[in-house]
C-alpha cells in the first residue's frame, strides 16, 4: 500500500461509508453481475438457487405423491416415475441439502466473523457458478427425457454400461462431479475465513455457533466428498472407456461402488444436518435473550458429530452380507451418535428453559424441528439395530425415518433461519401472521405425510414402487399421506408468497431488528459491499449484548484498496492487512470451461485433453495480476 | 424485543482501540490465508488419493492372487521417477527460501528449474505408463492401477502449469511483494505432490512383488 494512500483512521462518518461502499462495490450490468465476487451478492444467489431446487424437488415429491394416491393409478408409467424419484432424491440430497447449508455459510460467515469478505472470493463465485451449471445439466436432460432414472444413488450394476445404456446414467454422474467440485471449494473458502479472517479478539471460544457449525461441516465435506467423486469418476469410467471397477467379472465389485458411496452419503446426512444445527443454536440464543448454555459442550458435540458421521456408513449395507463383526461395530456407532445429538437438543432446552424465550415465527419452527428431528432419531436408533433393518429394509418405514430426520433436522430450521435472517438479507421484515399460518400447515402437512408411512413401512409397502395393489390394503394410508403432502405443498407456497410479498412490502427492519447478539448484525441491512466500516474487536461471545452503545473497531486499513484484516487461528490476533481480490469475469468463464470439459467427458475421453485448454486458459486470465502502483514503482 | 423501523446505521456507535497502519501487507507460510487454502486441497486431494489407495486394497482383498492377469509393473521407469521426484526437493526449497528472502534472481532461476524437472518428470512418466504391462480397460486390477497413476500424473501436471504461470509472473513486472508469497505456497504445494507419490509408488510397484 502506498504511503499517501488514504485510510480509514483519516476519514469518518457517511464519507467513509461511501468511499468504502465504491472501493468494495460490483459494477452495474450483465458483466458486473457475472464478475462480482461480493460473498453476500454470491451468498444470496446461492440461497435462491438451493430454495429454487428445493421447491423442484418438491414439486418431483407431489407428482409421486399423487401417483401413489390410488392404488392402481395410471397417471404415469413406470420409466417416468424412475426418473421422478430420481431426480427427486438427487436434487433434494446434492442440489438443495448440501448447498443450502454452505450458501448460508458464504453469506454469513463472513459477516458473523467480522470480515468484509469470504478467503478466496474468486473461488467461491467460481463454485457458485459450476453448482448451477451441474443443476442446469441434470434439469435440463430430466426435461429433455434423457435423465436419470437409476435412483440418487445410482447402484451398479444397473447404473452400469450393461443395464443403462444411453446418456441417463452418465448425466447422473457428471452432476455429481460438478456439485462436490463446488462443495469442496467453498468448504476451503469457508474454513480460512473462519481460521484467518475472524475479527481480532474473536478468540476460539468466542466464535459464534453458527459458524462453529459450519467449519466442522467444512471440514466433513473435504473428507467425505473425494469419496463419491471418486465413485461417480470411477463409474463415468466404467461407462466410457471400459474400466472394471465395478464388473465382478474382471476382478472388480458392484459393493465397492456401495462403499465408496455410503462413506460420502451417511456424512452427508450430517453435511445437511450440521449448518442446521448452527441455525438453531443462533435463533435459540437470539429469541431466549441469553447466551447458549453449554456453549463447549455444543462445540464438542459438533466436532464428535462430525468425526462419527465417518463411522457409520456401513448401517446402509446391512441387507448386504457383510462379516457379523462389522455389522455389530456400525451398529454399536450409529447408536453411538445419538449421544452428541441428545446433548446438543439438551443445551438448546437449557438455554430456553433458563431464558426468556419469545415466540416468533423463527423460534416456532425451531421448536416444530425438536419434536420433527427427535421423532426421526427414535426411529433411526431402530434402524441401526440389524434385525429391525433386515426387516423393514427398503420399505416406506426407512422413507419415513429419513424425512423426519432431513426435513426435521435440515428445512424445519432453515424456515427459521429465513425468517431469521430474511431482514439481513432484504432490509426488511417478513409477515409474522403469514409466518404463524406458514408454520402450522407445515407441521401439520409434514406429519401427515410421513407419520402413515412408518406404518406403511411396517406393513410391507416397499419403496420405488410406482403402484400397487387394492388387496393389499395400503390404499387409505397412501392417500392420507398424498393429502398431507399437499398440505405440506402448500404451506411451502405460502412461504414464497411471503418471501416476496415482505420483500416488496414488508415493515423496514433496521441493522438489528431482533436485538441479536452477534457481529452480522452489526451491519447495515441489507449490508453495504463493504459489510462493516470499520472492522469490529471481539471480547465477549455476543458482543452487540457486551458493547451496545461502543462498539470497539480497528482502524488504519485501506479507504481505496480492498484491504482485510488477517488474524492468527486460535486466539485472533491481528496480523496482517492483505488486499483481497477485485472482480473479476475469469471465475465465470472457467465454471463454463469446466462445464464443456465435464460435458464434453461424458462422450469422449478426449474432452478431458482438450477441454483442459479452454480451462487453463481461463485459470491464468483468473490470476494473472492486474496492474497496481506498485507494480509502476 | 426491538421491532420495526429503525435507523440505517452503517455502523454502530463505536471507539478505536486498535490500529493496523502498521501491518504487513503480506507474509509467509503458516500466517498467509493461501497458505491455509492450499493446505485445505492438499487435504481434500489427499483424501481422494487415500481413498484410490483403498480401492487397490479392497480389490486385492476381494480377488486374493494380485496382480490380475499381468506381471507386475517395471520398475526403471518408476525408480528413475521416484529419483528424479526427490531430487527437486532440493531446487523446490531453495525456491521457497529464496523466495522468502525476496531474492528476485535466484528465485527466477529455481523457479525455471522447478519447471524443468516438472517437464522431465512428465517425459519419464509417459514412459511408465508404457511398463505397467495392463491396460485399464483389461482387468480391475489395471483399472485401479490406471487410476492411481493418472491422479498423480494431474497433480504433477497441475502444478507444474502453476510453477511455469508462476515463473513469468517473475519475469514480468509483477515480480515482487505477495508473489513470493506465491512462490512459497507452490513449492509447499510440490511437497504435497512428492509425498503422495511415494506411496503410491510402493503400492503400484513394489506391493504386488511382495504380495
Amino acid at each position: 500500500m502506498s504511503p499517501d494512500e488514504l485510510r480509514d483512521d483519516q476519514v469518518d462518518g457517511p464519507e467513509l461509508t461511501a468511499r468504502l461502499a465504491k472501493t468494495w462495490g460490483t459494477d452495474k450490468g450483465i458483466i458486473g453481475a457475472l464478475s462480482t465476487v461480493d460473498h453476500k451478492v454470491i451468498g444470496r444467489r446461492f440461497i435462491a438457487t438451493a430454495i429454487l431446487f428445493l421447491f423442484l424437488g418438491g414439486l418431483s415429491a407431489i407428482l409421486m405423491r399423487m401417483q401413489l394416491a390410488l392404488p392402481e393409478n395410471r397417471l404415469m408409467g413406470p420409466d417416468f416415475y424412475n426418473q421422478l424419484f430420481t431426480m427427486h432424491g438427487t436434487t433434494m440430497m446434492f442440489l438443495f441439502g448440501v448447498p443450502i447449508g454452505e450458501a448460508f455459510a458464504v453469506y454469513l460467515v463472513p459477516l458473523m466473523v467480522g470480515t468484509r469478505n469470504i478467503a478466496f472470493p474468486r473461488l467461491n463465485a467460481y463454485a457458485y457458478y459450476v453448482y448451477v451449471f451441474g443443476g442446469l445439466l441434470i434439469w435440463v436432460a430430466f426435461v429433455l427425457n434423457i435423465g436419470p432414472d437409476v435412483g440418487w444413488f445410482a447402484y451398479v450394476p444397473l447404473s452400469g454400461p450393461e443395464y443403462s445404456p444411453g446418456k441417463r446414467a452418465d448425466f447422473w454422474a457428471q452432476m455429481i462431479t460438478f456439485t462436490e467440485v463446488s462443495g469442496i471449494a467453498v468448504a476451503i473458502s469457508v474454513i480460512v475465513t473462519v481460521f484467518k479472517f475472524r475479527a481480532p479478539g474473536m478468540t476460539l471460544d468466542r466464535i459464534p455457533l453458527f459458524v462453529w457449525a459450519e467449519l466442522i461441516n467444512s471440514f466433513v465435506i473435504i473428507f467425505a466428498l473425494p469419496a463419491v467423486v471418486t465413485a461417480s469418476a470411477t463409474l463415468m469410467m466404467d461407462r466410457l472407456v471400459g474400466t472394471h471397477f465395478f464388473n465382478p467379472a474382471e476382478g472388480g465389485d458392484a459393493l465397492l461402488y456401495q462403499h465408496l458411496f455410503w462413506f460420502f452419503g451417511h456424512p452427508e446426512v450430517y453435511i445437511i444436518f450440521l449448518p442446521a444445527t448452527g441455525w438453531v443454536s443462533a435463533i435459540v440464543v437470539t429469541f431466549s435473550r441469553r447466551q447458549a448454555f453449554g456453549y463447549i459442550a455444543l462445540v464438542l458435540s459438533l466436532i464428535a458429530t462430525g468425526f462419527l458421521s465417518f463411522g457409520l456408513w456401513v448401517h446402509h449395507m446391512f441387507t448386504t452380507g457383510l462379516p457379523q463383526l462389522g455389522a455389530s461395530f456400525f451398529t454399536a456407532s450409529s447408536m453411538l451418535i445419538a449421544i452428541p445429538n441428545g446433548i446438543q437438543i439438551f443445551c438448546w432446552i437449557a438455554t430456553l428453559w433458563d431464558g426468556r424465550p419469545v415466540f416468533r415465527t423463527p423460534l416456532l419452527f425451531i421448536v416444530g424441528f425438536f419434536f420433527i428431528f427427535v421423532a426421526g432419531g427414535l426411529s433411526g436408533i431402530m434402524l441401526a439395530s440389524v434385525p429391525l433393518d433386515t426387516q423393514v429394509h427398503d420399505t416406506f418405514f426407512v422413507v419415513a425415518h429419513f424425512h423426519y430426520v432431513l426435513i426435521g433436522g435440515n428445512v424445519f430450521p432453515l424456515i427459521g433461519a429465513v425468517y431469521y435472517w430474511f431482514p439481513k438479507f432484504t432490509g426488511r421484515m417478513m409477515s409474522e401472521r403469514l409466518g404463524k399460518w406458514h408454520f402450522w400447515l407445515a407441521f401439520i402437512g409434514f406429519n401427515a405425510t410421513f407419520f402413515p408411512m412408518h406404518i406403511l413401512g411396517l406393513m410391507g409397502m416397499p419403496r420405488r414402487v410406482y403402484t400397487y395393489l387394492p388387496e393389499m390394503g395400503w390404499g387409505s394410508l397412501n392417500l392420507f399421506t398424498s393429502l398431507g403432502a399437499a398440505l405440506f405443498f402448500a404451506s411451502f407456497v405460502l412461504f414464497l408468497y411471503n418471501i416476496v410479498s415482505s420483500a416488496r412490502r414488508g415493515a423496514v427492519a433496521g441493522p438489528n431488528p431482533w436485538n441479536a447478539g452477534t457481529l452480522e448484525w452489526a451491519s447495515a441491512s441489507p449490508p453495504r459491499p463493504q459489510n462493516f466500516d470499520r472492522i469490529p474487536v471481539v471480547t465477549n461471545r455476543e458482543p452487540l449484548w457486551a458493547h451496545r452503545d461502543d462498539l470497539p473497531v480497528v482502524a488504519g486499513l485501506s479507504v481505496e484498496n480492498r484491504e482485510q484484516l488477517v488474524t492468527t487461528v486460535t486466539d485472533a490476533r491481528a496480523d496482517l492487512r492483505e488486499t483481497t481480490p477485485e472482480p473479476s469475469i475469469w471465475p465465470f468463464i472457467a465454471a463454463i470451461a469446466t462445464a464443456i470439459l465435464f460435458i464434453g467427458s461424458m462422450f469422449t475421453p478426449w474432452a478431458l485433453v482438450w477441454g483442459s485448454v479452454p480451462l487453463a486458459l481461463a485459470l491464468m486470465g483468473w490470476f494473472w495480476p492486474k496492474p497496481s502502483t506498485e507494480d509502476e514503482r | 424485543m426491538t421491532l420495526g423501523p429503525q435507523p440505517d446505521n452503517a455502523m454502530l456507535p463505536h471507539r478505536v482501540v486498535m490500529s493496523a497502519r502498521s501491518m504487513p501487507g503480506y507474509a509467509y507460510g503458516a500466517r498467509s490465508p493461501i497458505w491455509w487454502g492450499t493446505v485445505g486441497f492438499a487435504v481434500a486431494e489427499g483424501m481422494g488419493f487415500a481413498i484410490a489407495a483403498a480401492m487397490y486394497f479392497y480389490l486385492v482383498f476381494i480377488n486374493g492372487n494380485w496382480p490380475l492377469s499381468a506381471p507386475p509393473p517395471d520398475l526403471l521407469w518408476s525408480s528413475l521417477f521416484t529419483v528424479v521426484l526427490l531430487a527437486s526437493i532440493w531446487p523446490n526449497q531453495r525456491a521457497k527460501r529464496d523466495g522468502e528472502r525476496e531474492d528476485l534472481a535466484s528465485t527466477r532461476r529455481n523457479l525455471v528449474i522447478m519447471s524443468l524437472f516438472g517437464v522431465v518428470l512428465l517425459v519419464i512418466r509417459v514412459f511408465e505408463f508404457g511398463t505397467l504391462h495392463v491396460r485399464w480397460d483389461q482387468n480391475a486390477y489395471g483399472s485401479v492401477v490406471w487410476l492411481l497413476l493418472s491422479l498423480h500424473t494431474l497433480h504433477v501436471l497441475t502444478d507444474l502449469g502453476d510453477t511455469i504461470v508462476l515463473t513469468v509472473l517473475m519475469f514480468t513486472r509483477h515480480g515482487h511483494g505477495k508473489r513470493f508469497s506465491d512462490v512459497g505456497d507452490n513449492a509447499f504445494y510440490w511437497y504435497f505432490v512428492v509425498a503422495s507419490w511415494l506411496p503410491i509408488y510402493v503400492i503400484i510397484y513394489w506391493f504386488p512383488r511382495w504380495w
